[in-house]
């Protein structure tokens, strides 16, 4: 149990700290880096929840992404230091008022829910193995299944289409 | 959580490592002794019996060596960037099964995860993240032939990353499984994939040169046009991490190669009496691969950009898909005439 805790809250600093850092940091690729700390804690704490799939589709989906982001990053902006102060006026208050009422409600839901809540049903064996999430995927949720792959390669023949250049005639 | 496991993980994570510094070593050894033979000279012969402590005195000049870090660069990212680039190459073979043996009335595993159910995925996910720290050290160095070599190797890696990917798809759904324990005990009962996958062996075999930057695929460090490539700044022992990771890359990918497509651990009739024998099976697989490896450096020139690119999109993507295809047909008829 002791070690648990000791995982859990390592783990949850780090998830916190980068995510911090990401909002701070005035750099674009310190940005990007603390991003990529924070997916990966975040896939630790699915291992740690013995979803060993969905953690390494993290990494795989979301770092190689980030990793596109970056090159963007280096390529298009070269690294400059942002300028400080916030763009548009009202975001600062806003973002404020939001983030209290975020508080408010997750407090309510906590302290005045009507039952106290079972305690979570332990997870089946093989749940959330790649044999399982597969059979899901193509029994129960086939269409979206399909329709998101539809999508994918509409995108992708877009892109291919907008970086063409026009051919010449003549 | 049972002391005891704790402590056979630990002492197997520590074994690996020291197989991979030591093999590191003796790769670069073997590497310009075979070079050498190749282009008719003797190579290193000097320290030691025929060169043997060669490895242990470019160690000893490394350290010695002086580690300038450019003014210009960013410091926090040009010294954690080796750092970053060495840890993937390191934790890749977790997942790598070496069989097991019964010692003391309990069964040994010899591999530190091998029967991880993703064993797949996990190899795929170590490989994506680890194209930053070479692009972390060519952006750092504040160095434009170190930028063009981080960029130029991160397009290799990314465009390489997908044929290498459905090169795995094949052994995984000839073993319907994701572990690689599954995939090699599946070999074990047929013959090997290399034989039954034989445009998916071809296309990981090169897409896996180009994924660790060897040559003919060494583009990222073309000494004509980028002197050196991302770790171009780069002196003393962050240069030798590079270099440590260039060649532990190389063992790893071996590994990978034969557990995949050449059975692993596993050889018809041998390890089935001496269980024993599978880390050494294995080893001499990959002395092979890595022989095969050298033998291309020393074959072949470096292709150019662009050529590198088209031969990853136009021909690796589709023949790997291709393979794909066929052996989904291939398995679905076999199962309906079973």
């Amino acid at each position: 149990m002791i070690p648990d805790l000791i995982l859990f809250f390592g783990l949850a600093l780090v998830a916190v700290a980068s995510a911090i850092g990401l909002l701070l940091s005035r750099s674009a690729v310190y940005a990007a880096l603390n991003l990529i700390l924070n997916f990966t804690a975040i896939a630790v704490f699915y291992l740690v929840l013995d979803a060993p799939f969905l953690a390494l589709m993290q990494v795989t989906v979301y770092a190689g992404a980030i990793m596109v982001l970056f090159l963007f990053v280096i390529m298009l902006l070269g690294a400059e230091k942002l300028s400080t102060g916030p763009t548009l006026p009202y975001q600062r208050p806003l973002s404020i008022l939001l983030a209290v009422i975020l508080l408010l409600e997750a407090a309510y839901a906590l302290f005045f829910r009507s039952s106290p809540g079972a305690p979570p049903a332990p997870a089946l064996a093989g749940f959330g193995s790649p044999q399982a999430i597969g059979e899901t995927l193509f029994s129960a949720y086939l269409l979206p299944f399909e329709v998101v792959s539809i999508l994918l390669l509409a995108a992708m023949v877009g892109a291919i289409v907008l970086t063409k250049k026009p051919r010449r005639r003549g | 959580m049972d002391l005891g496991l704790w402590i056979e993980w630990i002492v197997k994570a520590i074994i690996l490592i020291v197989v991979l510094l030591i093999g590191f070593m003796y790769l670069t050894y073997m590497e310009r002794k075979f070079l050498a033979r190749f282009q008719n000279r003797y190579g290193p012969n000097r320290a030691g019996p025929v060169g043997l402590l060669q490895p242990m005195a470019d160690g000893i000049k490394l350290i010695f060596k002086e580690e300038v870090i450019p003014k210009q660069a960013d410091k926090l990212i040009f010294i954690l960037a080796p750092v970053i680039t060495v840890i993937p190459a390191w934790v890749i073979l977790a997942v790598i099964p070496l069989g097991s043996i019964q010692l003391f009335g309990r069964t040994i595993d010899f591999s530190l995860a091998g029967d991880l159910n993703v064993g797949i995925l996990y190899i795929m996910a170590v490989t994506s993240i680890s194209v930053y720290g070479i692009v972390l050290a060519g952006w750092s160095s504040n160095n434009k032939y170190a930028l063009l070599g981080g960029i130029r190797s991160s397009a290799q890696m990314i465009s390489y990353e997908l044929a290498l990917g459905l090169a795995f798809v094949g052994p995984a759904m000839m073993a319907s499984s994701l572990s690689l324990a599954r995939i090699v005990e599946a070999q074990s009962k047929t013959v090997w994939f290399a034989v039954l996958q034989p445009i998916g062996f071809v296309v990981f075999l090169v897409a896996a040169l180009a994924e660790i930057n060897r040559s003919p695929f060494d583009m990222p460090e073309a000494e004509q046009e980028l002197t050196a490539g991302y770790h171009v700044e780069y002196s003393g022992m962050k240069f030798a991490m590079f270099m440590l990771t260039e060649y532990t890359k190389m063992i790893v990918v071996s590994v990978i190669a034969a557990t995949l497509f050449l059975g692993g651990y596993h050889f018809p009739f041998l390890t089935d009496r001496w269980p024993w024998l599978g880390p050494l099976v294995l080893f001499a697989k990959v002395i092979i691969l890595l022989f095969g490896i050298i033998w291309v450096r020393a074959t072949l020139p470096r292709v150019r950009y662009d050529q590198l690119m088209a031969l990853g999109w136009k021909v690796m993507l589709p023949a790997a898909l291709l393979n794909v295809f066929i052996t989904a047909g291939v398995m679905y008829v076999l199962g309906m005439i079973a």
